[in-house]
């Protein structure tokens, strides 16, 4: 079964030991150290992590799509703020008469603009299982619509880059109209409990971050187990030599269309809880710069490895929290500075560094650098 | 008593001064005698007074009776002196002399006067001084006073304003005024004859009266003035055809500035410079910057930073090329991360070390303004100049590239590269000088841009988007492609603009190339042979 290979990996058995070594100490410092201790980690803390583990599960998605099959996304934004809109559509709903303006269904930017009832695309949002199909299903379909035209008339590389970043701006030229019904600017946010637990309650929070914990390490195993099965070593094939392929005998746009949309929907579910730990959704999470910065993430980290995406995310989002804290006028220059670096001087990445360390050949080091034509 | 006596003095008035009106100046006395009777008399007799200023064919008489419009003509107290109140703020009013226009400085609010006037009065005064400027011997002030008639005649001026029209000499005035005729008649007498001569016009007062005269009783006016309304309807049809058609190549000649010297870099170099949209902004905050050091000179100072903002930005890409790109050869996605980089550190670069906000650019005289077509419709300079400039500098590049060497070594080494340098091109060195060629583009699109927007460190990246939109529909390598996709999608985007609104206009747009690029994945204009592959 191609789901339970990898976890006979050397590789994942690592990953994921260190993901949930991660996880209990985390939750075991927050629970039983006392709160004047170096040692405690405090509520906040644990939604900072839960919130880099979102980033580094949509870093996982990115990598998937452009590490093994050679499409360099610039509109993965567009899938991850998706999800979290879905899931922030059911948060909103579960809100009831507890918003400012008492309005039993309508949420309260509704009621600030005069709506009367609720528009046909929010029915449904009260029920978690509906929210939850739809946080698979919105990216998902989005990708399937747009990959199935994008692949079919092999719009590739440069091209499909620029359309995905084109993608991802015009959403976010639509959401930020007040007529779309999804809060406008502000987006959705004041929000109060998730399936009945309070929302602002440390424990939620540490739910959420185990939960995030849990999903990272389901999509790594999913991941894993597509660029292990045949479908993977097609989908590499197709990275490194589009036109052989093809003419081998490959339906090289059936392949890319499945990892797209598996990949959008990873990113949609990472969205999805991304939203109720930062506590906020709103149209800037569509913005362009937002999906280029991921893809930094994964080439710091290291193309086509996964682990290495997951590294890049944690370490990126560490050190955008400690420069805007210290020095925010930096930040720009060192994000800028780490594109350049990094693409001039360590085009593996980090796990790049760390695999030639060890002199150990994986075969799954990224062979080819030039991913398209 | 008083009524009494003010009677006396405007009876005095009229029986001394009444010959002496005639003349072309009064003198001061018999002026100071006139403003008494106007800041003495009765609102009734006020009117008549007003009229006898405004007939005296003083020169001073039109800054008398516009002041005493605006309620500032006003006496000083103390001594009787008329004064003109230049500015009324505060406790202390700035006023000059009526009589003989010597500034008298600042007088206590106390001290002065003010002549009063009612609106009745007001209504007069705005007839009388057209009437004033009917009579200036400046062609423009006629014609300025003339079309400010247009639905403020009355019963009074509609008696004068055909000997005006026999008196006229200029034909634009006198269309103006037999317009403005016209549109009483219509309006106040229901003149089935007049209907015609305000067919076609533009004119809203003129559509106003047509409007009133369609619902009227009488039903030849009626129908006589729905035809003139049809016709009227079909010249403001062209006159939006022809609005959004002039802000759509507007804007299209916006996007095909920006994109032109990306169509450069990456159609001919193959590379993605998303850094482009920051040397645009280099662009304009040189022309800031050039304007910082002329002072006073704004019209000289853009002149200049147009080969300044060519060579700063083309500098800067050069330094970009050298220092980035040239590392990264034939792999253009990580191009495209690398330069992302570089975008954002000179956004953050203009930032601290500029500003964090928007920098006011001055546009010159000569530019600023508008062209009045007709009077439905004017086009502003300053966007003819962007057109004009974007067709002269893609003219410019068309000739680099078809007719010098370095635009032949260039088209070499874009379709075979290891064979151009057998030929002995000096591949590195035309790699430069095409992307300092492209940079510097950017640059003057960014000096055109800082006359039409704000200038700011964001500037670039609302146009990037935007410009490879324009390079991929276009076609890559490409440069009438890229013309005719600018040009194109600026007037798709301004036709959607008024039924979907500017924000859905773009999304549209922006789902339109999407869709299109599946159609045509290589744009309207493929590049055709080997340099297709690849």
């Amino acid at each position: 079964m191609w789901l339970t290979r990898p976890l006979q990996e050397r590789s994942t058995q690592i990953f994921l030991g260190v993901l949930f070594g991660a996880l209990v100490i985390v939750s075991a410092l927050h629970l039983f150290m006392p709160q004047d201790s170096a040692l405690y980690v405090s509520s906040y803390t644990v939604t900072l992590l839960g919130k880099y583990l979102c980033y580094a599960l949509l870093a996982v998605a990115v990598d998937l799509v452009w590490g093994y099959l050679g499409i360099l996304s610039l509109g993965h934004g567009a899938f991850f703020a998706l999800g979290g809109y879905a899931m922030g559509m059911y948060l909103m709903r579960q809100i009831g008469d507890r918003g400012v303006y008492g309005d039993p269904v309508l949420p309260d930017f509704m009621v600030f603009l005069n709506w009367q009832e609720l528009p046909w695309y929010w029915a449904g949002f009260d029920m978690a299982w509906f929210a939850f199909i739809m946080v698979l299903l919105a990216p998902g379909i989005l990708a399937l619509v747009f990959g199935f035209l994008a692949f079919r008339s092999r719009v590739t590389g440069v091209y499909l880059s620029i359309i995905t970043q084109a993608l991802t701006f015009a959403l976010m030229l639509a959401f930020f109209r007040n007529e779309m019904g999804f809060g406008g600017n502000n987006g959705l946010t004041d929000f109060k409990d998730i399936l009945g637990f309070d929302l602002r309650t440390d424990a939620t929070r540490l739910g959420l971050f185990l939960a995030t914990g849990i999903a990272l390490a389901i999509g790594y195993v999913i991941c894993r187990g597509i660029v292990t099965s045949k479908l993977g070593r097609v989908s590499v094939a197709c990275r490194d030599a589009e036109a052989r392929t093809r003419f081998i005998g490959y339906r090289v746009e059936r392949v890319q269309l499945f990892v797209f949309v598996v990949s959008a929907m990873l990113a949609g579910v990472a969205g999805a809880l991304y939203v109720p730990q930062v506590g906020i959704i709103n149209p800037s999470e569509f913005s362009p710069l937002f999906s280029i910065e991921v893809v930094v993430w994964v080439a710091l980290g290291g193309r086509a490895t996964l682990y290495g995406a997951v590294i890049g995310a944690l370490l990126v989002n560490y050190a955008k929290t400690v420069f805007t804290g210290i020095m925010p006028d930096a930040w720009l220059f060192a994000l800028g500075g780490l594109f350049v670096l990094v693409t001039v001087f360590l085009p593996k990445g980090i796990a790049g560094l760390m695999s030639r360390r060890s002199k150990k050949d994986d075969t799954d080091t990224p062979a080819a650098q030039e991913a398209t034509a | 008593m008083g009524i009494i006596r003010s009677l006396s003095q405007l009876l005095l008035v009229c029986c001394l001064l009444w010959p002496a009106l005639a003349s072309a100046q009064v003198d001061d006395s018999q002026a100071q005698q006139l403003l008494t009777a106007l800041a003495e008399s009765s609102f009734k007799e006020k009117k008549s007074v007003v009229n006898q200023i405004a007939g005296s064919g003083d020169d001073r008489a039109r800054t008398w009776l516009e002041a005493y419009g605006d309620n500032k003509l006003g006496r000083i107290e103390s001594s009787g002196d008329f004064i003109i109140v230049l500015k009324n703020r505060g406790r202390n009013w700035t006023v000059q002399s009526a009589l003989s226009g010597e500034n008298l400085g600042e007088i206590s609010r106390r001290d002065i006067d003010t002549i009063r006037v009612n609106n009745a009065l007001r209504n007069e005064l705005e007839g009388i001084l057209s009437v004033i400027d009917l009579k200036s011997p400046d062609e423009d002030n006629r014609l300025t006073a003339a079309r400010a008639l247009k639905g403020s005649v009355d019963d009074t001026l509609a008696e004068r304003v055909p000997d005006f029209i026999a008196a006229e000499e200029s034909d634009a005035v006198q269309a103006a005024l037999t317009e403005a005729l016209a549109i009483y008649q219509v309006e106040e007498q229901g003149d089935v004859s007049a209907v015609a001569t305000l067919s076609g016009s533009l004119n809203s007062e003129a559509r106003a009266a047509l409007q009133q005269a369609q619902n009227s009783d009488d039903p030849a006016l009626a129908a006589a003035a729905a035809k003139a309304m049809e016709s009227i309807e079909q010249k403001l049809k062209m006159n939006r055809a022809a609005e959004t058609l002039y802000f759509g190549l507007s804007l299209g000649s916006v996007l095909v500035l920006a994109a032109i010297g990306l169509a450069i870099t990456f159609g001919v170099m193959g590379v993605i410079n998303m850094a482009h949209g920051e040397l645009i902004m280099l662009g304009a905050y040189t022309t800031w910057g050039m304007q910082q050091l002329l002072p006073g000179q704004p019209g000289l100072a853009l002149i200049l930073s147009i080969p300044a903002g060519f060579l700063v930005a083309a500098l800067a890409g050069i330094a970009i090329e050298r220092t980035v790109i040239q590392h990264l050869k034939g792999r253009p996605l990580e191009t495209l991360l690398a330069t992302f980089g570089v975008s954002l550190i000179l956004q953050q670069l203009v930032r601290t070390v500029i500003s964090p906000l928007n920098r006011t650019v001055i546009t010159p005289d000569w530019m600023s303004g508008s062209v009045m077509i007709n009077e439905g419709l004017s086009l502003t300079l300053n966007r003819m100049y962007v057109i004009g400039f974007a067709l002269v500098v893609f003219a410019g590049l068309m000739l680099i590239m078809r007719k010098t060497r370095l635009g032949l070594e260039v088209r070499a080494v874009t379709q075979n590269r290891a064979m151009a340098r057998s030929m002995g091109i000096k591949a590195t060195k035309v790699d430069i000088l095409t992307f300092g060629l492209g940079s510097g583009v950017a640059g003057l699109a960014g000096v055109a841009l800082s006359q039409i927007t704000n200038v700011g460190p964001n500037l670039g990246q609302s146009y990037i988007i935007d410009s490879f939109m324009v390079v991929v529909f276009g076609g890559v390598g490409n440069l009438w492609g890229t013309l005719l996709a600018g040009l194109s999608l600026g007037t798709i985007n301004q036709l959607l603009e008024p039924w979907a609104g500017a924000v859905l206009a773009k999304i549209l747009v922006l789902v339109l190339i999407i869709l299109f690029i599946q159609k045509r994945p290589r744009g309207l204009f493929p590049q055709k042979g080997r340099a297709a592959e690849g």
